[in-house]
C-alpha cells in the first residue's frame, strides 16, 4: 500500500482558531472562529460547515454570522453529543477543523427587494442569526422585515444582547414568545405559529424564512398559507445528520435530495410532494 | 482474417497466464471458501481461481471502497496538522462477472460527480478490469436480463469469454494490451473464432430471459406510483435491520465517518467505514429525531435508491441483478418477490 497526501480531498480542512467563546444559555455557547492565514470564510446565510474536534469528531453546524463579517465567523452550537460536548470544553485559542461552506443557503438575490417574514423556533435561530445580521448589514436592499421568535422558556433565548437591539430598532417588527412562562417572563406565551395571524404582512412581496425543529414545520407552514403567502415563497432549512458535506454519504438523504448539497435550504414548493421531509 | 480487439487464450495455457500476470501485478480473483460462497482474494496461480462461481459474498467494491479506509490524518503535539491522505496500490482483478462490472460503474459515476472524491477515484485508477462473461445463471436470484446487464457493455480492460477448448478476450483499453503483451501465451483471434463468438451469444439469448413480467424502462414508473404500496408493510415485518443488503449490494456505497485518536491523545486519524441505511440510528439527528424509524421506510428507501432516485441522477438503475440481496437476506427477502408484488399490486396494474 502506498500513501499519499490529498492537497484536493473533499475531506481536506482548514485550520480554525476560537478567538472567543460565549455562554449564550446552559446548553448553548457561541464560538468565534477566525481561519488560518486570514482566508474568508465565503458563505452565504443559511449555509454549514463540517466542525472537527480532533479526537472527538466531526459535525454540521450552521452559520450565526453575516458574510459581510470577513475576519471571522459565529456557530451557535448546543451540547447535544459528543463532539458538541468536547467542542463546548474547549478554550480560546484552541483549535478546530473546518470544511466547507456546504449546501444550499437562502436565495440573496431573490430575496433582495422584498419584504422578509423571519420566523425562528428554538436552535433555529442559529442559522437565521447569518440572514438578520445580512439584512441588517444591507437593510436598504429588502423591503419591510419581521421577526417571530418562539421558544421554550426564557432562559432557553439565544443572543438576548441582539435581540434587545432589535426590539429597539425602528426598521424591523420583532415578537418573541414562550412556550412555558417563567416568573420573570412578562411577554407572551404560546407557539410561534400563534404569532402569524396578528402581523400585517403583503403575501404576494413577502419571503418567508423558517427554521425550527421539525414538529413545527406542518403548523407553521398552514398558517403561512392561510396568509396567501406562495408556497415557493416559504424557505425552510432542513435538519440532517450529514457525515461528507459533499452528497455521497447518504446519512443526509431526503428520498432522491441531498440535504448537504441540494439543501440545507429549501423553498416550501420543491419539497412538498416528500414525505421524509419533516 | 485477423482482428486486434481480440485475442485468443487457448485453456491449457490459462494457469501460465495466471502465474506470468501474477508475478507482474498484483492480482485478485474469486475463490471458492466452502458452502457454495466464493470471495475476490489475492491469487499467483491458475488453480486458486474459480473460474465458475456464483457472485462473491462481497462485490469488487471493496477494491474501490474499502470498507474501512482513513480519509485525514492530525497531529497536536505541536500545533495542528492535518493532512488529507488515501493509501492506494495497483491490481488487477480477474473473473469480475458483467454485473460487477456494471456495479463498479456505477460507483464510478458517483465518486466522480462534484464535489468528487479522490480517495475513491485514485483507488480506481489503480484497479484494471478482467471480466469474465457467464455462460449460465448463477442461480435463481439473479435478475441480470432484466437490467440488461447479462452482456458485457464495457467497463473492463479486457474480457474473457469462455467458448469450451479456448477464451476469447475482447480488448478495450490501453491497459489491457499491455496485460495481453506483457504476459504472452495469446494469440490473435481469427474470423472463425469471431464467428463461434457470435454463435455463442445466439446461444445465450435463449438462456438468459426476462426473470420479470416488466420492461425495464417502466420500473422507474412502478416506483412513481408505489411509494404508499402495502408491499413495503409486508417488508417491515419480515426485516431484521441487519443492513447485509447494503453491504453486499455492488452499489450501495453509503458511510459513517468517524475519528480515532491514539492512546496519549496527541495525534489520531479520521476514516470512514461502510455504513447502512437499514440500520435503526442511520438516518437520526441531534436530538432524537429520527426520520427513517422503521424498518418499511428504511426498505423502501433501499429498494428506491436502486429504482428510482438515481435515474434522476444519473439515467440510469442501481441494481445490477447479481441477486446478492436476496442470497444474503436472513428474513428471505427476494428482490425479485419484491418487484414481482409490485407489478401485481393495485399500484402496477394501472401501468
Amino acid at each position: 500500500m502506498e500513501k499519499i497526501i490529498l492537497k484536493d480531498s473533499a475531506y481536506s480542512i482548514k485550520k480554525g482558531t476560537i478567538l472567543g467563546i460565549k455562554q449564550m444559555t446552559e446548553s448553548e455557547k457561541l464560538f468565534e472562529i477566525a481561519l488560518e492565514g486570514g482566508k474568508r470564510l465565503d458563505h452565504e446565510p443559511g449555509q454549514f460547515v463540517m466542525v472537527s474536534v480532533f479526537g472527538a469528531g466531526e459535525i454540521p453546524i450552521s452559520v450565526s454570522s453575516s458574510p459581510a463579517n470577513n475576519d471571522s465567523f459565529d456557530l451557535c452550537v448546543r451540547a447535544a453529543g459528543k463532539v458538541t460536548n468536547t467542542l463546548h470544553k474547549l478554550k480560546a485559542g484552541d483549535m478546530i477543523g473546518i470544511r466547507g461552506p456546504f449546501g444550499k443557503g437562502f436565495p440573496i438575490g431573490i430575496l433582495k427587494g422584498n419584504d422578509l417574514l423571519i420566523i425562528a423556533c428554538g436552535l433555529g435561530l442559529a442559522p437565521l442569526r447569518s440572514l438578520i445580521r445580512f439584512v441588517f448589514d444591507k437593510r436598504q436592499d429588502f423591503g419591510k422585515i419581521h421577526i417571530l421568535y418562539g421558544c421554550r422558556n426564557s432562559a432557553n433565548m439565544l443572543f438576548l444582547d441582539e435581540i434587545k437591539e432589535w426590539r429597539k430598532r425602528n426598521d424591523v417588527y420583532f415578537e418573541s414568545i414562550v412556550d412555558q412562562a417563567t416568573p420573570d417572563w412578562a411577554g407572551k406565551v404560546g407557539l410561534v405559529t400563534t404569532l402569524i395571524p396578528g402581523i400585517q404582512i403583503d403575501p404576494d412581496r413577502t419571503f418567508v424564512a423558517l427554521v425550527g425543529p421539525p414538529a413545527v414545520y406542518k403548523p407553521a407552514i398552514k398558517e403561512l398559507l392561510s396568509r396567501n403567502v406562495p408556497e415557493r415563497q416559504i424557505l425552510i432549512s432542513l435538519e440532517r445528520h450529514m457525515k461528507c458535506g459533499v452528497g455521497k454519504c447518504g446519512h443526509c438523504q431526503i428520498q432522491h435530495l441531498y440535504c448537504c448539497q441540494d439543501g440545507p435550504v429549501f423553498n416550501y414548493e420543491a419539497i412538498k410532494h416528500l414525505k421524509e421531509a419533516f | 482474417m485477423q482482428d486486434k480487439q481480440y485475442a485468443i487464450l487457448w485453456k491449457e495455457n490459462f494457469n501460465n497466464f495466471i502465474s506470468s500476470l501474477s508475478k507482474l501485478h498484483k492480482l485478485a480473483a474469486p475463490v471458492f471458501k466452502g458452502y457454495n460462497n466464493y470471495a475476490f482474494e489475492n491469487v499467483r496461480s491458475g488453480q486458486e481461481i474459480a473460474l465458475k462461481y456464483i457472485p462473491t459474498i462481497l462485490p469488487p467494491k471493496k477494491f474501490f471502497m474499502p470498507v474501512h479506509e482513513t480519509l485525514l490524518e492530525y497531529d497536536f503535539s505541536r500545533g495542528l496538522k492535518a493532512d488529507a491522505v488515501t493509501e492506494y496500490e495497483e491490481i488487477i482483478l480477474f473473473g469480475v462477472h458483467t454485473c460487477d462490472i456494471a456495479g463498479i460503474q456505477c460507483l464510478n459515476m458517483v465518486f466522480s460527480e462534484h464535489p468528487q472524491d479522490q480517495n475513491y477515484l485514485i483507488h480506481s485508477q489503480n484497479i484494471k478490469i478482467i471480466g469474465l462473461e457467464c455462460n449460465e445463471y448463477c442461480d435463481e436470484f439473479a435478475n441480470c436480463h432484466l437490467m440488461n446487464t447479462h452482456l458485457p457493455d464495457g467497463g473492463y480492460d479486457i474480457f474473457f469469454t469462455d467458448l469450451g477448448d479456448y477464451f476469447i478476450v475482447h480488448i478495450n483499453t490501453q491497459a489491457g494490451e499491455d496485460i495481453i503483451k506483457d504476459t504472452g501465451f495469446f494469440m490473435s483471434a481469427q474470423s472463425s473464432h469471431l464467428n463461434e463468438l457470435a454463435s455463442y451469444r445466439e446461444k445465450k439469448q435463449a438462456i438468459f430471459k426476462n426473470e420479470l413480467p416488466v420492461e425495464l424502462d417502466l420500473i422507474h414508473d412502478l416506483f412513481d406510483r408505489s411509494f404508499e404500496s402495502r408491499i413495503w408493510d409486508d417488508l417491515d415485518e419480515r426485516c431484521l435491520a441487519c443492513g447485509n443488503c447494503t453491504n453486499v449490494c455492488p452499489t450501495c456505497y453509503c458511510f459513517d465517518i468517524r475519528d480515532e485518536i491514539n492512546l496519549h491523545l496527541t495525534a489520531g486519524k479520521r476514516y470512514r467505514v461502510w455504513d447502512s441505511c437499514q440500520l435503526g440510528p442511520f438516518a437520526k439527528v441531534a436530538g432524537g429525531k429520527n426520520f427513517r424509524t422503521t424498518r418499511k421506510v428504511r426498505q423502501r428507501h433501499r429498494y428506491y435508491r436502486k429504482f428510482r432516485y438515481p435515474m434522476d441522477r444519473f439515467s440510469r438503475y442501481f441494481c445490477t441483478g447479481c441477486g446478492r440481496c436476496s442470497r444474503s437476506c436472513m428474513a428471505g427477502i427476494r428482490l425479485k418477490e419484491t418487484l414481482k408484488s409490485l407489478i401485481g399490486s393495485k399500484e402496477g396494474a394501472k401501468a
